[in-house]
């Protein structure tokens, strides 16, 4: 699984650089350490729509740097707490929790955010998230450079694994 | 004025071999790669499954398109909330899907990204119909023909084949490509509104014939004979927008019409009679002045005893117009329903012309049928929507957007 995707985040890498499909969302928010372009993009972000509570949002992060990406932490306008979370067999039961450590964007590779595994998780709606909503994030990586994008909002039937922070 | 030009005009050569290419592109795992999911070990798909039609341009894509294979049609409702801020995000939606479905790429949020993998030259072209100008309060950019036709004699209209304020017509030359297309469009289109109508339509195989054969309705007829050719001067003189309202430049209008084939009536007839009542031989499609397909109709022309050859109320006489401005472009597909228990054909065509101005072009020739086209005794209209088409968009934009933003 591992190799596996890891390869194909390569070759996302690749095409996104081809293509330039990232377009804007690339630019990353300034930070005083921060080198001048941020190795990150991300491609085919959307969000699931929910009139209230909780939903989530997918796509691919891709890393065209040369060293591994940590994202810890993501914000979004929609949500006042957000959680970075992964799906996970617990004693049978697929249940989704915060990822330890937040996720690993390998250098020259990509990180998929998908349905039943890990996915950035808006906790707690300020208001429904309509489809075709654009809904703004930003991730926050381990060396506090950021990074901001939007998502599209989407009608979306999966997603619902149940919520357990206490088998984190 | 000429008939259709030779086969494959040099436009189509030219953007034929455009896709070839991008189909070649696309054919080197890039589905699989783009779907960002782990696609199994496959075997190159034939050319036809690789090959795309481009989505952005000035035109939308699906209607100078050579008819593809297989189409389905569907009309929505606008729900009563969906106002001009919503058409947007759906338009926005759609118009995303279908960018990245129409390259063989799968949707946002699809849950079968592999059946994004054979593009088959799928096109999606929307329509607006009269409603949603009044839902998103622009009523006044609304083209001034653009209504429900008048009630003609022979209609026989039926409210599940009739009416709809957004059009979507998904056409390729594979049917599981539009089935898919049409699954995807669908559910992004349900927070905005209700299916209304569907109507799927087909023509022959891909490669069953030459590109550039007219095709053969389900009663036999070569059906489009008299289209202006595609990428012509007349074929945009008819059909793009170029007056009136400046967010339709560009653009077009449909018509369609659910035309059932009475079918056994047809049979009842000898071939005499049904060439008789259309104007051309049904072997070639000659008409019966002439000795080929494209050869111009001389309807004038009489017989010994002082008849018309083609008599001024068959189909094609009464069909007749006089310059190309006022031509129709048909795109139309079959319908073959499943036969009742008596095995009577649930059968006709799916009429699709596309025009600049419906009451400036498509009226006129529908009266002229209407009032004593020979041939209405074997077809009953049974079902009519008409539909502004928004000019393309570039990449970025979104189809719709000349009106909507």
């Amino acid at each position: 699984m591992t190799i596996s995707r890891t390869v194909r985040g390569l070759a996302l890498a690749a095409a996104v650089l081809l293509t330039g499909a990232c377009g804007t969302d690339g630019a990353p928010a300034a930070a005083p350490t921060t080198p001048p372009s941020a190795p990150l993009a991300v491609r085919d972000m959307w969000v699931k729509t929910a009139e209230s509570g909780m939903t989530a949002a997918f796509g691919t992060l891709v890393n065209t740097g040369d060293t591994d990406v940590q994202v810890v932490k993501a914000t979004s306008t929609a949500s006042p707490v957000m959680e970075l979370h992964e799906v996970a067999d617990v004693d049978g039961t697929m249940v989704m929790r915060p990822k330890d450590g937040g996720f690993t964007v390998p250098a020259n590779g990509g990180h998929t955010l998908e349905p039943g595994g890990d996915h950035l998780m808006l906790m707690d709606l300020t208001a429904p998230v309509k489809a075709g909503d654009e809904v703004r994030f930003t991730l926050t990586f381990a060396d506090g450079r950021t990074f901001a994008f939007t998502a599209v909002a989407k009608d979306f039937a999966g997603g619902n694994e149940s919520y357990h922070p206490e088998m984190g | 004025m000429a008939g259709r030009d030779a086969p494959l005009g040099r436009r189509r050569v030219l953007r034929g071999g455009a896709l070839a290419v991008g189909g070649g592109v696309l054919g080197a795992g890039a589905a699989a790669l783009l779907s960002g999911r782990d696609a199994p070990a496959a075997t190159p798909p034939p050319a036809y499954g690789a090959q795309t039609v481009p989505f952005h341009g000035p035109h939308q894509a699906g209607i100078d398109t050579p008819a593809q294979a297989h189409a389905a049609f569907v009309a929505f409702d606008l729900l009563p909330d969906t106002d001009r801020a919503a058409l947007g995000r759906l338009m926005r939606l759609l118009t995303d899907d279908a960018a990245r479905l129409t390259q063989g790429r799968p949707a946002l949020a699809d849950t079968e990204p592999e059946l994004a993998a054979i593009p088959a030259r799928l096109t999606v072209t929307f329509g607006f119909g009269p409603g949603l100008f009044a839902a998103a309060g622009l009523d006044r950019h609304r083209p001034a023909s653009l209504a429900p036709l008048p009630a003609f004699p022979i209609d026989r209209l039926d409210p599940r084949w009739t009416g709809g304020d957004i059009l979507v017509q998904v056409c390729a030359d594979d049917p599981l490509t539009v089935s898919h297309a049409q699954r995807m469009l669908v559910k992004d289109t349900l927070a905005f509104g209700r299916v209304r109508w569907t109507q799927r339509g087909f023509r022959r195989g891909r490669g069953m014939a030459d590109d550039g054969v007219t095709q053969r309705n389900v009663m036999g007829q070569l059906d489009g004979t008299r289209n202006p050719p595609l990428g012509s001067a007349a074929f945009a003189a008819a059909v793009w927008v170029d007056s009136g309202p400046s967010w339709l430049r560009g653009g077009t209008t449909v018509v369609i019409r659910r035309i059932r084939a009475e079918m056994e009536k047809w049979d009842a007839v000898d071939t005499t009679g049904k060439e008789f009542a259309i104007g051309r031989r049904l072997a070639d499609g000659a008409p019966l002045t002439g000795t080929a397909e494209h050869d111009e109709p001389d309807l004038a022309k009489t017989d010994d005893l002082g008849f018309r050859v083609i008599s001024e109320h068959a189909h094609i006489a009464r069909a007749h117009v006089g310059s190309d401005r006022q031509r129709i472009f048909r795109r139309p597909y079959n319908y073959d329903d499943p036969p009742g228990p008596d095995g009577r054909a649930n059968a006709g065509l799916i009429f699709a012309s596309y025009q600049r101005d419906v009451g400036d072009q498509f009226l006129p020739i529908q009266r002229n049928l209407a009032e004593s086209d020979l041939f209405n005794e074997w077809i009953t209209p049974i079902g009519s929507a008409v539909f502004a088409v928004p000019p393309g968009c570039p990449e970025g934009g979104w189809i719709g957007q000349t009106l909507l933003d």
